[in-house]
């Protein structure tokens, strides 16, 4: 046995170490997945004014910025019992979708490709081949298409690379035998490597509109703080913010047609062997999310009715049942602190509700500068999140299985027709490639249904319904001395929940159950004595090292994940006495 | 870059021309607004002579100001890390992971002059465990990579404050590089450049790397921002201000007075006690703004703003 430690994992949201145990042949027997960093922020929240968790948690992640703010204001309203106009829950709709589809081709072109595509070999293109194949992947493509403009990006790559200064591509894994791509669809990768980077600069103006500015944009308990306009350029919600929304989801769905669901599939024909590695464990989940009504009393959001993805878990690949997912019950979520670097008051191997939850910080591994962690103690600034016990998967795979087995037709004939196109069968999404592939078809999934729910909104304003946001329980004297909600959300990389605490107006407790938590918490022992490793850990079993100085199996694998370190290391539960042993660690 | 040599006689040792050289130093002057076009000529200028390279370190971070950064349109991102700049370490974008990030790293920083841009808070708790890339402390990495550095510049309110990890209780310790400087932490000659913002306007953050190329440190205000792009409140140029004059002032976020474009003061706004560049340079290509867009200016370019009293909702005044 020998350990390959891998930090920074680069090409991500955040800080994540990988430690991995392979045997002589160069298999990977164990995985260790290490968040490296912590902020504390659940302990800032404590006290605060609940109207301000969204601007505070929004910054748990830079990367997904507003899924965070969208699920803290929805677990104020829910505990408020706060009903936001119709108007508003389309507008977060669409920040919450433009979200998904910027951040899926950003994953995908700037920090997936490369694992895939090898710039260098791209020197060696024909051009004319590449704009022949570009016209075979994406026929109805009409721009950027001449062999001109790939001899003219290839130049541009010239240029750069003889400089000698390669920046950022400097030390990769260039030449590697792991990349099969020709070199004219290398080509034709980075010249969609450059476009997507104008593309997510464009389409994340979407944000701005309603928000003011990406990234970060602004959002406010009881609605959507975008007043329409009554007039031509009161604000930016105007007839001519609005034209520009709708260009926008034009350009999207442009884009997701033309290029990344053509270039995602031209790329995976020739990694077939990543439709069968790379699994992980087989249980996805989802809290849902995109609710196609406004509920209204006694009905809530919670109750996750009425939602285009579908809340529910699915076990051990069996599209037959989705199990249902109560937020609310104490016996289903729950996070586990066993090889994370916290303290529970019941002892390490108690699992707590987020309602219930606790962190205690303690770090207990090397002091730093150290080589390698001892992974069969605390290992992680990461918790492990379980549903009923299990480690489960959340995230696009997640998404698009959970729709499948629901029957949604889109998502069926779109699942079904890239399958067939590829030659490989259903259990084929179960992989690297598989989430990758869900990722891109759950984008076109997502920018379709953007263009109708902008419609609605265009209709609801035509219809005279200008509303945005309820007052009515804005001040916080109109609120009971005691509260408590939970807000819910998909973000791109998956299941977010937050649970908050009101009392007498202030934040008593706040509590974050993150996507990448799910995904790349630390193992556990379940109440057999079995070890339980998440979705990053399993996933690696079984990968064969070329070459241990060059990960790239590994970085293909987890980086299908989308892992968003960030939002795994928040910090959580500043329950009382807690917040004192925070302070003196 | 060798540090005798100007900028100047650098660029004309490449081969660019005179003339060039001044139309880009007219634009970068100006600018500091970058106008449209402005891009190509830098690009133009740069493209033929070794580009500066640029370390960029992620502490505690929530990687907006990275995303930030890939939304500039003048110059845009991808002219930036191709013809401006030698991007050599960037954890979201560098294509090696683990040792080969880290080699990237240490070659970048070995011959010095480098500009370090530093990304996120530096936490002090637990000898810095609370911040771990490739095993060594994040407060090591800033003092490696700080040491030889022609410039450091402090990215987004945490960097240059401490921003949200260092609001009260700071349960990380952290703090920003000014403190780390001050405090005796961190020991560089380099100068010392804060743009903050949560996050800042990418064109301010590509306007100062550019502005130090071309003509040095900008002048800097008491809390070391550029004054180009900090001097002035975002009231000052706020597309409400008229209504604050005739002190027409929305009460809620819905009513009739936000949707005419009445001033957002009684909903929390701190516009007149923050300066930043969002009411004139503006977001995404000049799309919008906070108040424009109908929320109040959280003051994110100004030290403690998680900390203001009473609140986002509360008026500043």
């Amino acid at each position: 046995m020998s350990t390959v430690v891998v930090d920074p994992v680069t090409r991500i949201e955040g800080h994540l170490r990988l430690e991995v145990e392979t045997d002589a042949s160069g298999f990977i027997q164990r995985a260790s997945s290490v968040g490296t960093m912590l902020r504390g922020i659940e302990v800032i929240m404590r006290d605060r004014d609940p109207r301000d968790a969204w601007a505070i948690t929004q910054r748990i992640c830079g990367v997904c910025t507003s899924s965070h703010a969208i699920t803290s204001v929805r677990a104020v309203e829910d505990a408020l019992q706060y009903p936001i106009p119709e108007n508003a829950r389309i507008i977060r709709n669409l920040i919450n979708g433009a979200q998904f589809v910027h951040d899926h081709v950003v994953h995908f072109y700037h920090l997936h490709a490369l694992d895939w595509v090898d710039i260098v070999s791209a020197l060696d293109a024909d051009p004319a081949v590449t704009a022949e194949l570009q016209r075979c992947i994406s026929p109805q493509r009409t721009e950027d298409i001449s062999i001109a403009y790939f001899a003219d990006v290839q130049q541009r790559l010239k240029n750069f690379v003889e400089s000698g200064q390669l920046g950022i591509f400097n030390n990769g894994y260039w030449g590697h035998p792991e990349y099969k791509l020709p070199p004219e669809l290398n080509l034709l990768a980075f010249a969609h490597y450059l476009e997507a980077l104008a593309w997510q600069r464009s389409v994340a103006r979407l944000h701005a509109v309603f928000g003011g500015k990406n990234p970060h944009p602004n959002f406010a308990v009881g609605g959507s703080p975008s007043a329409i306009s009554t007039f031509e350029g009161a604000t930016r919600i105007d007839g001519e913010g609005l034209g520009l929304v709708a260009d926008i989801i034009a350009e999207m769905r442009r884009f997701i047609d033309q290029v990344y669901v053509p270039d995602t599939l031209a790329i995976a024909r020739f990694y077939k062997d990543w439709f069968t590695k790379g699994e992980g464990v087989g249980n996805f989940l989802t809290f849902g999310d995109f609710p196609l009504t406004s509920p209204g009393a006694p009905d809530r959001l919670i109750d996750g009715e009425n939602l285009f993805i579908p809340r529910g878990v699915i076990l051990n690949r069996d599209l037959s049942v989705v199990h249902p997912l109560d937020l609310d019950d104490p016996e289903q979520v729950r996070e586990l602190v066993s090889h994370s670097w916290y303290d529970y008051g019941a002892g390490k191997d108690a699992a707590l509700h987020p309602f219930d939850g606790e962190t205690t910080p303690n770090y207990t591994g090397p002091q730093p500068p150290f080589n390698t962690l001892d992974v069969d103690g605390s290992y992680s600034w990461v918790k492990s999140p379980r549903w009923r016990g299990k480690a489960v998967e959340v995230g696009p795979l997640a998404h698009v299985l959970m729709l499948y087995a629901t029957g949604h037709e889109a998502t069926r004939d779109l699942v079904n027709s890239a399958l067939s196109e590829l030659k490989v069968p259903i259990d084929a999404l179960y992989s690297t490639m598989g989430r990758t592939a869900a990722r891109a078809l759950e984008s076109k999934l997502l920018a379709d249904e953007m263009s109708g729910w902008y419609d609605q909104l265009r209709t609801n304003i035509s219809n005279g319904d200008i509303r945005t946001h309820n007052n009515a329980l804005f001040d916080p004297s109109t609120w009971p001395a005691q509260a408590r909600g939970i807000g819910f959300l998909e973000a791109p990389r998956g299941a977010l929940g937050h649970w908050v605490v009101i009392e007498d107006g202030k934040i008593a407790n706040y509590q974050a159950v993150v996507p990448t938590t799910w995904n790349a918490g630390p193992r556990t022992t379940d109440a057999q004595g079995n070890e339980v490793s998440g979705p990053f850990e399993a996933s690696l079993l079984g990968h064969q090292l070329f070459d241990p100085e060059q990960p790239i199996e590994i970085l293909r694998t987890i980086h299908s994940f989308d892992p968003c370190m960030g939002c795994a290391v928040h910090l959580v539960d500043p329950d009382g006495e807690e917040l004192l042993q925070v302070d003196v660690l | 870059m060798p540090s005798k040599e100007t900028f100047e006689e650098h660029l004309r040792r490449q081969g660019v021309s005179r003339r060039s050289f001044l139309k880009f130093c007219a634009l970068t002057a100006s600018g500091l607004a970058l106008p449209t076009g402005a891009a190509k000529v830098i690009a133009d200028t740069l493209a033929t002579v070794p580009r500066p390279t640029v370390i960029w370190l992620s502490s505690q971070e929530c990687t907006g100001c990275s995303e930030t950064v890939l939304r500039s349109f003048e110059p845009s991102v991808e002219s930036l890390i191709l013809s401006e700049i030698s991007l050599d370490y960037h954890n979201t974008l560098m294509a090696p992971s683990g040792t080969a990030a880290e080699d990237a790293r240490r070659q970048a920083i070995a011959a010095g002059g480098h500009v370090l841009v530093v990304d996120g808070s530096v936490t002090r708790r637990d000898d810095g465990a609370w911040s771990i890339i490739g095993g060594e402390a994040t407060i090591d990495i800033v003092r490696e990579s700080a040491m030889d550095a022609a410039l450091i510049i402090a990215i987004g309110n945490c960097a240059a404050y401490g921003g949200l990890p260092n609001a009260a209780p700071n349960p990380s310790d952290a703090v920003g590089v000014d403190e780390l400087i001050a405090s005796g932490e961190l020991a560089t000659a380099a100068p010392l450049i804060n743009v903050p913002g949560c996050p800042p306007i990418p064109e301010v953050i590509t306007g100062v790397i550019v502005h130090f190329l071309a003509f040095g440190v900008p002048e800097l205000d008491h809390l070391l921002r550029p004054t180009v792009y900090y001097g002035q409140t975002v009231h000052d140029s706020c597309t409400r201000l008229p209504y604050f004059d005739a002190q027409l002032f929305a009460e809620s976020f819905d009513d009739e007075g936000a949707r005419q474009g009445y001033c957002l003061l009684n909903l929390g706004c701190r516009g007149p006690l923050t300066f930043n560049a969002c009411s004139t340079r503006r977001w995404n290509g000049g799309t919008s703004f906070p108040m424009h867009s109908g929320h109040g200016c959280l003051g994110c370019s100004e030290p403690g703003f998680w900390d203001r009293a009473g609140g986002f909702y509360t008026p500043p005044f």
